[in-house]
C-alpha cells in the first residue's frame, strides 16, 4: 500500500507540471494502481463517458469507485445473505453459543476499510486537481444565470447570446481548446450543469466561479439548471455547441456583426429589470401551467 | 432519583400476577384518565406514545405528498399539479419527513418511551420539560402544514431553504414565514429532548447499570442527544437571522446589503450533516436491539459498536461542506477525506450486525425481516453515498436524481428500521401483539417497493435528470425509468395501507402479549406490558447489557473473547453476586 501511495504522489507531481503525456500516464497509473484494473475495458455503470478531458478522467474515477464498491459491497452482501439464510432457526427454543467478541476479526474489518478509503481518496485528489486546474485559456466565455435563463458573452466581442426557459440559449465553444468559463448569477443560486461534461457548478450572486473545459468531441449537448431557483426552474434549459476552431471563429465574427448595440443593451437590461423588479420576463411556456 | 436508589433491587423472580394487580392499582389512584390524561400527562410513556403516533401521522402526510410527486412524474409533460404547486409539494414532503417524522419518531418517540425503562429509571429527568417539548413539536407541525392554507401557498424553496431564494424578495409568501417559525418551534422541541436524553442517561441509571452495560439503543440515544445539543442551536440561530432578513431589514444573507448568501449554506449544513446522524443513529440503535434478540445471541462486538457510534458522531461534525462541493467555495480535500472516513465506523456497524446473526439461531419475525430489509437497503444507500464524498463524482451527480436515490435508500432503510421498532416494541407499549402475517406481507411490499423506487432513480440521475423538476419535456427518454420509480412508490404506499390495516386489526382482535414475548434481552422485557407507572416493581441484577436474558438464561451468558475459561469465570461471578 505504501508503495502505491508513493506512486500516487509522484503521479500528482507530474500532473502539476502539465505535460499532457505524463499527465495522462500519471492519471492512468493513479487510477490503475489502487484498483489494479485501470487497463481493462469496464462498463460505464450508467454514467456518461464524457466529452471533455476532465470529464473523461472523472468517468474513469467513477469506474474505479464502482469496481471497489462492487467488490466490497459484494463481499458484504454475500456475508449478509449467508448469515440470514444459513443460520435460520429450526426450532423455537435452542440457544446457540453466546459469542460476543472476536478481536482479530473486528480489527481486520476496521483496518482494511481504512486502506481502501485512503486509496479512494488518493485517486480522488488526482482527478480533482485536474478538474479544478486552470490552464492558460484559449478562449473565455462569461456565463450569467438569471431567473430563468442564461446569457453568454465573449470578452472582447460584441456577441451576446441570451434566452429564457425553453428558448434554450446555445453556448458555442471551440473544440480541443482550453475554454475558461466565468460563471455568475444576478439573483438566486443556479446550477450550471452539462451532463455530458460530467460537471456542474453553482452560479451564485456575489461570487465569481471559474473553471475550464477542454472538449474533445463536437456536437450539441443538452444542459439545464440543477439548483432550485424558483417557479420556472424546471424549464431553465440551455445547450452547449462544441464546434471546430474555424467554425467557432466564423460564428463569433458573424455574431459580432449581427448583434446590434441595442441587443446588447436589451440583454443587459432584461436581466437587470428582472432582477430589480422581481418580475418575470414572460417565460416561454411549454405546458399548460397556469401559475405566473 | 432518590426513589430509585432506595427501592430494593429484588432478585426474586419477577412475579407476573403481582405486576398485574399493581398496575391496575396505580391506574385507580392516578389522576385524570382519557383525553385529560393525555393533555396533562408528564409520564414519559404517554409522551413517548404521543410523539410516536403524531410522527407516524406526519409520515403518512409526507408520504401522500410523495405519491402526488411520483404521479406527476410518470409523464414528461404532466400537469396534474402546476409548477408552483410542485415546488410546494417537494418542499413540504422533504420538510415533513425530515423535521416532523424521522427525527421526532426516533429521538423523541421511541427514545422517550424506552430509555428510562432500558436503564431502570422511573421517568425522564425533566418530565415537565418533556411534555413542553411535545407540545412545541405538535404546534410546530401544525404551523408548518398550515402553510397550505395561506395565500401564496406553503414554503416552496426546498427543505434546505437556500438563501437568497428564501429571502423576502424571492419568496414573499406567508408560507415561508410559517416554515421558519415551524422549524424554530420543532428545533427548540428537539433541543429540550436532547437535554432530557443526556441528563436521563447520565443521572438516572439503576444501580449496576454502568455506561458499558447500557443497551446499544440507549448508547446511540445518548450520542444523538449530544449531537442535538451541538447542532440544533446553530440552525436556530441561522433561522432567526433569516427571519430578521425577511422582516427587520437586516442583510445577513443578501448581497445587496453587503451580506453573504453562502453563509446560510454553511450554517444550514453545519446543522444538516450532524442531523443526518441524529436521524440515523436511533435507527441503528433499534436494529441493534432486534438482531440479537432474534438471533438469540448477544450483539457482536458491543464495545466496537459503541466506539463506532462515537467515531461517527465526531466525524459528522466536520463534514458539512460535502453538501457544498459545487459552490466552488470550500476546501475540497479536507471535507472529502473526512466524509470518506465515515465509511469506516459505518462499515464496522454493518459487519457487527452481520456478525450478530452469524452462528446464531435466526428467527424470521416481522421485526427481524424489517431489520434485514434495513441492512440491505442501508448497504445500498451507504455505498452510493461514498461516491458523493469524492468531489469530482459529486460534481456530476449533485442535484440530480442520483442524490435523491441515494438518500432515499438511506431514509427508506430508516423507515424499515422504524417499522421494525414498532413491530418489536408495540407488544410492550400496548400489551398486545401486532399481526405477524400482515406484517410480513407489509414487509415485502415495502422492501420490493423501495428497491423498485430507488434503482431507476439512480439511473435517471446518471442520465442527467436534475431533482426538483416538475416536467421533463425535452427528455422524454427519462420517462420509462420514472414510471418504474412510480410503481415502486405505489408498492410503498400499499405497504403503508397494510400497516394501518394491521394496527386496526390488532386493536380490534387483541392477542395478549405477556411481559416478554420475544425472549428479550434488556430491562424493558423484565417489567409488565405495558409497564406500570414508574416502570418497575423490581429489577433483576445487572451484570451485562442483557440483564433480562442473564436472568432468564443463567447458563447462557455472553462469552467474552471467544474464550472458555472467561465464560466460566463470568458465570461464577454473576452467580456469586446473585446470591449476595
Ligand atoms: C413513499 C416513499 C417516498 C417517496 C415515493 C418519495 C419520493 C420523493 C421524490 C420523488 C422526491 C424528489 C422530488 C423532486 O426532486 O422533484 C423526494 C424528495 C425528498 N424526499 Fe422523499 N420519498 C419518500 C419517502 C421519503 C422519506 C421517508 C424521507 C425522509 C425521511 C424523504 C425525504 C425527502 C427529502 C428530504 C427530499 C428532498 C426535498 C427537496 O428536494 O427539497 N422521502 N421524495
Ligand atoms: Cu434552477
Ligand atoms: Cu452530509
Amino acid at each position: 500500500m505504501e508503495e502505491t501511495l508513493s506512486q500516487l504522489e509522484s503521479a500528482q507531481e507530474s500532473v502539476a507540471d502539465r505535460s499532457p503525456r505524463t499527465k495522462k500516464r500519471a492519471l492512468a497509473l493513479a487510477i490503475a494502481a489502487p484498483l489494479l484494473l485501470g487497463g481493462c475495458e469496464l462498463p460505464s455503470f450508467g454514467a456518461f463517458h464524457g466529452v471533455t478531458k476532465t470529464a473523461n478522467s472523472t468517468f474513469k474515477l467513477w469506474q474505479g469507485f464502482n469496481v471497489t464498491a462492487i467488490v466490497v459491497g459484494g463481499i458484504t452482501l454475500l456475508a449478509m445473505i449467508w448469515a440470514i439464510f444459513a443460520y435460520r432457526a429450526k426450532d423455537k427454543t435452542s440457544i446457540p453459543k453466546q459469542t460476543q467478541y472476536h478481536i482479530p476479526l473486528e480489527l481486520t474489518y476496521t483496518i482494511i476499510p481504512i486502506f481502501i478509503v485512503i486509496g479512494l481518496f488518493a485517486a480522488t485528489v488526482v482527478v480533482e486537481n485536474q478538474v479544478v486546474d486552470e490552464p492558460a485559456p484559449n478562449a473565455t466565455i462569461n456565463v450569467t444565470a438569471f431567473q430563468w435563463g442564461w446569457k453568454f458573452t465573449y470578452p472582447g466581442h460584441k456577441a451576446v447570446v441570451v434566452g429564457q426557459t425553453t428558448q434554450s440559449p446555445i453556448m458555442v465553444m471551440p473544440e480541443n481548446k482550453n475554454v475558461l468559463i466565468n460563471l455568475r448569477s444576478t439573483d438566486v443560486i443556479h446550477g450550471f450543469y452539462v451532463p455530458e461534461f460530467n460537471f456542474s457548478r453553482y452560479a451564485q450572486p456575489g461570487l465569481l466561479n471559474t473553471f475550464t473545459f477542454n472538449a474533445n468531441k463536437t456536437g450539441m449537448f443538452d444542459a439545464q439548471c440543477t439548483q432550485l431557483c424558483g417557479l420556472y426552474h424546471t424549464l431553465m434549459y440551455f445547450r452547449v455547441n462544441v464546434v471546430s476552431q474555424a467554425k467557432f471563429d466564423a460564428w463569433l465574427r458573424a455574431k459580432d456583426a449581427s448583434t446590434t448595440q441595442q441587443e446588447v443593451i436589451d440583454a443587459n437590461s432584461a436581466i437587470a429589470l428582472e432582477n430589480n423588479a422581481g418580475v418575470a420576463v414572460n417565460p416561454t411556456k411549454s405546458n399548460g401551467d397556469g401559475a405566473n | 432519583m432518590t426513589d430509585l436508589i432506595e427501592r430494593p433491587v429484588s432478585t426474586s423472580d419477577g412475579d407476573n400476577v403481582d405486576h398485574g394487580t399493581e398496575t391496575s392499582h396505580h391506574h385507580d389512584h392516578h389522576g385524570p384518565t382519557g383525553i385529560m390524561k393525555w393533555l396533562t400527562s408528564t409520564d414519559h410513556k404517554v409522551i413517548g406514545l404521543s410523539y410516536t403516533v403524531t410522527s407516524l401521522i406526519m409520515m403518512i402526510i409526507g408520504g401522500a405528498f410523495a405519491e402526488i410527486i411520483r404521479a406527476q412524474l410518470v409523464s414528461p409533460t404532466s400537469n396534474l399539479v402546476s409548477f408552483s404547486q410542485y415546488n410546494e409539494l417537494f418542499t413540504m414532503h422533504g420538510s415533513v419527513m425530515i423535521y416532523l417524522f424521522v427525527g421526532p419518531f426516533a429521538f423523541a418517540g421511541l427514545a422517550n418511551y424506552l430509555i428510562p425503562i432500558q436503564i431502570g429509571a422511573p421517568d425522564m429527568a425533566f418530565p415537565r420539560l418533556n411534555a413542553f417539548s411535545y407540545w412545541l413539536y405538535l404546534t410546530g407541525s401544525i404551523t408548518m402544514l398550515s402553510g397550505f392554507l395561506v395565500g401564496g401557498g406553503a414554503a416552496n424553496f426546498g427543505w434546505v431553504g437556500y438563501a437568497p431564494l428564501s429571502s423576502a424578495a424571492n419568496s414573499p409568501g406567508t408560507g415561508a414565514d410559517l416554515w421558519i417559525c415551524a422549524l424554530l418551534l420543532t428545533g427548540f422541541s428537539a433541543i429540550f429532548s436532547g437535554v432530557n436524553l443526556v441528563a436521563t442517561i447520565f443521572y438516572l441509571r439503576a444501580p449496576g447499570m454502568t455506561l458499558f452495560r447500557m443497551p446499544i439503543f440507549t448508547w446511540n440515544m445518548l450520542v444523538t442527544g449530544i449531537l442535538i445539543l451541538l447542532a440544533f442551536p446553530v440552525l436556530t440561530a441561522g433561522l432567526i437571522m433569516l427571519y430578521c432578513d425577511r422582516h427587520f431589514g437586516t442583510h445577513i444573507y443578501t448581497v445587496q446589503g453587503g451580506g453573504v448568501p453562502l453563509l446560510w449554506q454553511h450554517i444550514f449544513w453545519f446543522w444538516g450533516h450532524p442531523e443526518v446522524y441524529i436521524l440515523a443513529l436511533p435507527f441503528f440503535g433499534i436494529v441493534t436491539e432486534i438482531f440479537p434478540v432474534f438471533s438469540k445471541k448477544p450483539v457482536f462486538g458491543y464495545r466496537g459498536m459503541v466506539f463506532a457510534t462515537l467515531t461517527i458522531a465526531a466525524l459528522s461534525l466536520g463534514v458539512w461542506a460535502h453538501h457544498m462541493f459545487t459552490t466552488g467555495a470550500v476546501l475540497l480535500p479536507f471535507f472529502s477525506i473526512m466524509s470518506l472516513l465515515i465509511a469506516v465506523p459505518t462499515g464496522i456497524k454493518m459487519f457487527n450486525w452481520i456478525g450478530t446473526m452469524w452462528g446464531g439461531k435466526v428467527h424470521y419475525s416481522t421485526a427481524m425481516l424489517m431489520s434485514m430489509g434495513f441492512l440491505f437497503t442501508f448497504l445500498i444507500g451507504g455505498i452510493t453515498g461514498i461516491f458523493l464524498a469524492s468531489p469530482p463524482l459529486d460534481f456530476f451527480t449533485h442535484d440530480t436524481y442520483y442524490v435523491v436515490a441515494h438518500f432515499h435508500s438511506v431514509v427508506m432503510a430508516l423507515v424499515m428500521g422504524a417499522l421494525a421498532g414498532i413491530y418489536f416494541w408495540a407488544p410492550k407499549m400496548t400489551g398486545h401483539m401486532m399481526h405477524e402475517g400482515i406484517g410480513k406481507i407489509q414487509f415485502w411490499f415495502l422492501f420490493i417497493g423501495t428497491q423498485l423506487f430507488t434503482f431507476p432513480l439512480y439511473l435517471v440521475g446518471l442520465h442527467g435528470m436534475p431533482r426538483r423538476m416538475a416536467n421533463y419535456p425535452i427528455n422524454p427518454s427519462w420517462q420509462t425509468l420514472n414510471e418504474w420509480g412510480s410503481v415502486g412508490a405505489i408498492l410503498i404506499g400499499i405497504s403503508m395501507v397494510l400497516f394501518l390495516v394491521n394496527v386496526i386489526y390488532s386493536w380490534k382482535k387483541p392477542v395478549v402479549a405477556g411481559d416478554n414475548p420475544w425472549d428479550g434481552h434488556t430491562l424493558e422485557w423484565f417489567t409488565t406490558s405495558p409497564p406500570p407507572s414508574h416502570n418497575f416493581l423490581s429489577l433483576p441484577p445487572i451484570h451485562s447489557e442483557r440483564p433480562t436474558w442473564d436472568y432468564n438464561h443463567p447458563d447462557h451468558l455472553a462469552i467474552e473473547h471467544n474464550h472458555k475459561k472467561q465464560a466460566k469465570k463470568s458465570a461464577k461471578a454473576s452467580a456469586a453476586s446473585d446470591a449476595s
